[in-house]
């Protein structure tokens, strides 16, 4: 397909708008979602939950606590935090090894609201060049994030951290928030496609590596009836996690997407003509039959889209 | 191994790739290391705190609370006073940690504290339970050309509001030198029992504030360890801890005594005073040349 070609469309008229657009618009409606619950008690006074991404404190019992921060607190030299945050960053950290860990990215992350809203419109105005930055570069981030926390003995990183900039100036009204937008969207618009949460966030790359084991995953099971026309691979925001799995066949590589830098947004489900994709668990790692009988095979998808 | 990666032939044809790979790592590594050089420069301004933002209370010291806020804004959450507040971007404490002014929001001191014990990580220390304990600040009269109660004014607006009242804050009277017939009501801060919480800074009568909250470390001065305070190592010890001083033989010119614990020098009637008119004199003494 070319370039302002609006990708999912062959799949729109097979299969209707809803069913090539499901995973999008939850995924919309939990970013969202996880936003309007914070905001329920500036705004109406129903604390649901309190204070943000960082940490928070869900109906007055449940604690939260991002992990790599409290990673960098530890490497920072604060090594005796209360049991709150200890329960918090394990109880995140438990849910995202489970379910994946970029699933914070695609599902809960404000800035991916802005880097997608940047990446449909690079899309759309057929915008290409800018700089090139190597996928790796996030893990020198997160090396870079840790480093800084030991050197400084202070959280650093979180004095221009856009993920939590955002977050917190949406849910306590400061103009951070602005900004943060503004450069993140135009820097994935101008400087470089996918640039932030695909090449840069050392969140993405820590929670990457966090998911890199997790059970639920993206399975490529109908991966025989592929008829190369590439649209998952321009709508995916990682496309080179999926080549190994989808392309593997011959290599005997499995159909699991394995890469941990995969979402789980589940774009490529949702817009491929010939319905190769579906949520699924990371074993068996084969395809599960072949033709019309993995249509009853026990993906996630099946159950959740009916 | 002729899998689907053709183009990966024997020997030569590689080589162009691994100067491509490592060039480009080295590309990144040092884009990253610049980054964070610049980072690192950035946080050493970024987390210096003006002296007009004050910790809420029982916050760690500020290096150790740099490492352990997570910028959660749970505390600002539980503050039902609007006092708490996180920085933005553009504020001067760094971003997204939690402080108030004194001079617009001064703390309330609640008996219950509710922002401490919602921080998730203790960089608010939850041993703090009496709010009384808290130590924010130290206020500090910082400018007594402008406070009026050194110009013999009455107004002890400050010792009044401190809600530590008659602890945090003294009166010392002092002798009105200008009238010559009043007393001066000076405020005198006690770090003993100073909170920090602001209520004088916010409540001071002035344009600009004559007493302010300054952070601990700018506010207080410090002792050298070394020094011992006589009377109070007397008083705790119940008895002077050296030798009394006893009797003294002093090398007094003749007709002069030393009365110890009495009237001090006594020099006697008729006796010539050993002091000249001119102080150079004292000076001089045994560089007179040999007679």
């Amino acid at each position: 397909m070319s370039g302002g070609e609006k990708p999912g469309l062959t799949a729109t008229l097979n299969r209707g708008w809803w069913r090539t657009h499901k995973w999008l618009m939850l995924r919309r409606m939990s970013q969202l979602g996880i936003l309007g619950l914070f905001l329920l008690g500036p705004l109406a006074g129903v604390r649901i939950i309190d204070g943000n991404l960082s940490s928070s404190l869900l109906l007055d019992t449940v604690p939260m606590t991002d992990p790599l921060l409290f990673l960098q607190m530890l490497v920072a030299g604060f090594l005796v935090p209360a049991g709150t945050a200890v329960l918090g960053a394990a109880l995140v950290l438990g849910f995202y090894l489970l379910v994946g860990g970029r699933v914070f990215c695609s599902w809960v992350c404000p800035v991916n609201l802005v880097t997608d809203a940047a990446g449909w419109l690079r899309l759309r105005l057929d915008l290409h060049g800018g700089i090139n930055l190597a996928r790796s570069t996030r893990y020198w981030m997160l090396a870079l994030v840790l480093l800084l926390s030991l050197v400084t003995g202070s959280l650093a990183f979180e004095l221009v951290n856009p993920v939590s900039l955002l977050h917190r100036g949406i849910i306590f009204g400061l103009g951070s928030a602005a900004f943060v937008v503004l450069a993140l969207f135009l820097f994935d618009l101008f400087v470089a496609r996918r640039g932030w949460c695909g090449h840069l966030c050392p969140m993405g790359a820590f929670y990457g590596l966090v998911g890199a084991a997790s059970p639920v995953r993206v399975r490529a099971d109908q991966r025989a009836a592929c008829d190369d026309c590439m649209e998952c691979f321009v709508v995916c925001p990682e496309p080179q996690v999926i080549r190994p799995a989808l392309k593997g066949a011959e290599a005997g590589r499995g159909p699991v997407i394995l890469a941990g830098e995969c979402t789980n947004c589940g774009r490529c489900i949702e817009v491929c003509p010939q319905e190769v994709f579906a949520f699924g668990l990371r074993y068996p790692n084969r395809e599960k039959g072949q033709g019309g009988e993995a249509r009853s095979s026990p993906g996630l998808s099946k159950g959740a889209a009916t | 191994m002729n899998g689907g990666s053709g183009e990966k032939g024997s020997g030569r044809p590689a080589q162009p790739g691994r100067r491509r790979f490592l060039g480009d790592l080295a590309r990144t590594a040092c884009g990253v290391g610049v980054l964070g050089l610049g980072l690192g420069l950035h946080a050493r301004r970024a987390n210096s705190l003006p002296a007009t933002a004050i910790r809420p209370p029982g916050a760690l010291p500020e290096a150790e609370f740099l490492a352990a806020c997570t910028r959660c804004g749970l505390c600002v959450r539980g503050c039902p006073y609007d006092v708490l507040k996180l920085a933005g971007l553009l504020d001067e404490a760094p971003a997204g940690t939690p402080y108030f002014v004194a001079r617009t929001e001064p703390c309330v001191m609640c008996e219950d504290i509710p922002c401490v014990p919602v921080c998730p990580t203790g960089a608010l220390d939850h041993a703090l339970t009496d709010i009384r304990e808290a130590r924010m600040g130290l206020a500090v009269v910082v400018d007594q050309e402008a406070c009026i109660a050194f110009q013999g004014l009455r107004c002890e607006v400050c010792f009044n509001i401190c809600p530590v009242r008659g602890k945090a804050i003294s009166l010392d009277l002092q002798h009105n030198v200008r009238s010559g017939k009043h007393a001066l009501f000076i405020p005198v801060v006690h770090s003993a029992d100073c909170t920090g919480c602001g209520l004088c800074e916010k409540a001071c009568i002035l344009e600009e504030a004559a007493i302010k909250v300054l952070p601990m470390q700018l506010a207080k001065g410090e002792l050298g360890h070394h020094y011992r305070l006589g009377w109070e190592q007397k008083a705790e010890h119940g008895g002077s801890l050296v030798t009394p001083d006893q009797q003294h033989r002093y090398n007094l010119p003749e007709g002069m005594r030393y009365e110890h614990g009495g009237r001090g020098l006594i020099i006697d009637e008729g006796a010539d005073s050993p002091f000249s008119d001119n102080p150079l004199d004292t000076l001089n003494r045994g560089l007179e040349p040999d007679r």
